[in-house]
């Protein structure tokens, strides 16, 4: 197997779908000349012309709508956003078109369309540049929701997408552009709604994705040392959502700790830990706890930043509460 | 506006844009008599007035050119063969309806006609037409895509950026597009000059470099002619185009708008005096083309198909249980 960055993981497959189907065309701010903000498309104007490598106006809710319109008709457009924040300006376009289409058209017309891009904060980028919105479109019926934590799983999981009819909400991590892992070869395909056995243990159920999930099993690492065993789970997809390895998980370890980078209110982690609640309440040991981000707008001083995202001790310690 | 001298039209094309009118204002009229009677839910927007505007393009389009709209979509998918049982049946709430009773009056869909819906935020399916005709451009056909929308939308932002885009893409005759709006002078209740700060909503297109004209939206002669030149237009460069029809609604906004507070009705009987069905009627009648017989013969017709629709969509069963969780993602 292959070493691969998270972000060459991307491209590759971007290249290797579009190899493969010329229906797939890549489109974004950014993304052909300039060789993408991320540099994830790099080179990609030149292999295959600005007809499916398409420059777009800075316009989210022009070429994403544009995209749903694509798709509509058979395309298989890959949209990147420079970052999540700008799709706002577009969520009208995603949520009211993009997520209900199929259902209000009694499932005459899909939107096999794939919105990708990093989610989450970076270094210093502050209050509008930080945010995760994972929650958000996990909220509503006809999205998927993608946020891979490894290289591997952005090639099974964005295969998966690409491949799919529905519209996806590909979650990156910028923090994870540069990390380097294994990558299955050949026609390599994560499943939505599966989750992943990060780390066997015995001891307590640490559920994470995306950057978290790193943050988690080296906070499993560290308390393995003290002779406590953490399993860990990567969610991979937020939706669908795989509960099925979670309750598992936590019905073995009698303990859970959710752990997510946005906000605590709404978020991820709540949802995960009222799901643990309901169905394992007598398996519990410990009430399930969360760790999130902290309840302020990202600001900027890196001193004041780093208080503001989730750590691995922030997660030991949780474990270790749970565990008292 | 251009003023269109009268042209020579056969009199069995004229006459076919006759019934069309005269079928999609008697299913219109009788929505709204199925509303007041609790039939019809929701909200439902009648297209009575504007007849000439949708009746002329979809004549002046090929069957496989696609369309987008508005809430205001009853007469496209008709126009265009759709079962109108089925649409009625949709708008009743039905499991027979086009979408299974799933979108109710403002979500209309028949892909299979090329009718791409139906779309209840204002404005919001403007980029959608514009990247469904960059695929049909992509795909190597020549295909148009038709692009409906009221004078309302084009003070959306949904509006301005694709339309740039779609300016941007025709450079390269990749966006195959015709923007028609059916200015009704009205976004709800607020008339284009509250709104707009340009009332020449045409002349809006000269700033993204797309063509565009205005067209009396009451004269289905004028707008056939206008029509015609777009979508062969379009059709030839792969370039967008807009057409503003100036046109008129004779009912309120939606079945719920009672009072009008925002327009005389002296304004609504002035327009009246216009109304596209009696200009095409009177003018055929001068030339000897239809007598009192005929008119009644065309309205029968019209009503039959109607009646049935009403009997149909009465008589079918609401979506059963299972259909709430059908349609959301291809798998489920």
């Amino acid at each position: 197997m292959p070493e691969m960055t998270y972000r060459d993981a991307i491209k590759t497959t971007l290249v290797e779908e579009m190899d493969r189907n010329p229906n797939v065309i890549l489109m974004g701010e950014d993304i052909g000349v300039y060789q993408g903000t991320f540099r994830i498309t790099e080179g990609l104007l030149d292999k295959y012309g600005p007809r499916r490598v398409v420059d777009t106006p800075i316009s989210e809710l022009g070429f994403i709508g544009a995209g749903i319109g694509m798709a509509m008709l058979g395309l298989r457009p890959v949209i990147e956003v420079m970052t999540w924040n700008f799709s706002l300006p577009a969520a009208d376009q995603i949520i009211q078109n993009a997520a209900k289409i199929r259902y209000f058209s009694g499932g005459q017309v899909g939107v096999p369309m794939v919105i990708r891009g990093p989610n989450g904060a970076g270094v210093q980028l502050s209050a509008q540049h930080s945010q995760s919105l994972e929650s958000f479109y996990g909220h509503f019926p006809g999205l998927k929701v993608a946020a891979p934590s490894t290289p591997a799983d952005v090639k099974g999981l964005l295969r998966a997408a690409i491949r799919g009819e529905d519209p996806v909400i590909f979650l990156e991590h910028a923090g994870l552009y540069g990390h380097k892992d294994d990558v299955p070869e050949n026609d390599y395909v994560v499943p939505f709604g599966k989750a992943r056995i990060a780390r066997a243990g015995r001891d307590a159920t640490v559920i994470a994705y995306s950057r978290m999930l790193h943050f988690a099993l080296a906070a499993a690492e560290s308390l393995a040392r003290d002779g406590i065993e953490c399993e860990v789970v990567d969610l991979r997809s937020l939706r669908p959502i795989d509960y099925e390895t979670v309750i598992a998980s936590v019905r073995r370890t009698h303990r859970a700790v959710v752990v997510q980078e946005q906000w605590r209110l709404f978020g991820a982690a709540g949802e995960v830990a009222a799901e643990i609640a309901e169905r394992c309440f007598d398996d519990l040991d410990a009430p399930v706890t969360r760790v999130t981000g902290a309840d302020v707008p990202m600001p900027y001083a890196r001193s004041i930043e780093l208080m503001a995202i989730p750590h691995e001790q922030d997660i030991a310690e949780a474990v270790r509460r749970a565990l008292s | 506006m251009k003023q269109v001298e009268k042209p020579q039209i056969d009199p069995q094309v004229a006459l076919r844009w006759y019934k069309d009118m005269i079928y999609i204002r008697t299913f219109e009229e009788q929505t709204e008599r199925s509303f007041r009677r609790g039939k019809i839910g929701g909200y439902l927007h009648v297209y009575t007035g504007q007849e000439a505007v949708v009746t002329a393009f979809l004549e002046a389009s090929r069957p496989d050119d696609i369309m987008f709209t508005g809430y205001r979509d009853h007469p496209h998918p008709l126009l265009r063969g759709s079962d109108p049982g089925a649409i009625m049946a949709e708008l009743y709430g039905k499991v027979t309806g086009v979408c299974k009773g799933k979108g109710g009056s403002m979500h209309i869909f028949d892909v299979s006609r090329g009718f791409y819906g139906g779309y209840g935020v204002i404005g919001g399916h403007i980029p959608l037409a514009v990247g469904a005709a960059y695929a049909l451009r992509y795909q190597n056909t020549d295909r148009v895509c038709l692009c409906f929308f009221g004078d309302g939308a084009m003070n959306s932002g949904a509006f301005h950026e694709p339309i740039n885009m779609a300016g941007l893409w025709g450079h390269d005759g990749t966006c195959p597009v015709v923007f028609i709006i059916e200015n009704n002078l009205y976004a709800m209740g607020t008339s284009v000059k509250r709104s707009s700060a340009v009332t020449n909503l045409a002349s809006r297109f000269d700033q993204y470099a797309i063509p565009n004209e205005q067209v009396d939206g009451m004269d289905i002669f004028a707008v056939h002619g206008v029509a015609s030149r777009a979508i062969d237009e379009a059709r030839r460069t792969g370039r967008p185009y807009a057409v503003e029809a100036l046109t008129y609604r004779f009912s309120g906004h939606g079945a719920a708008d009672l009072f009008q507070p925002y327009r005389e009705k002296t304004e609504v009987e002035s327009w009246r005096q216009r109304d596209p069905i009696r200009m095409l009627e009177g003018r055929l009648r001068a030339d000897g083309h239809l007598t009192d017989g005929a008119i009644a013969e065309i309205q029968a017709a019209a009503d039959r198909m109607v009646e049935e629709a009403v009997k149909f969509a009465e008589a079918s069963p609401e979506p059963p249980a299972e259909e709430l969780y059908t349609d959301i993602y291809a798998d489920a």
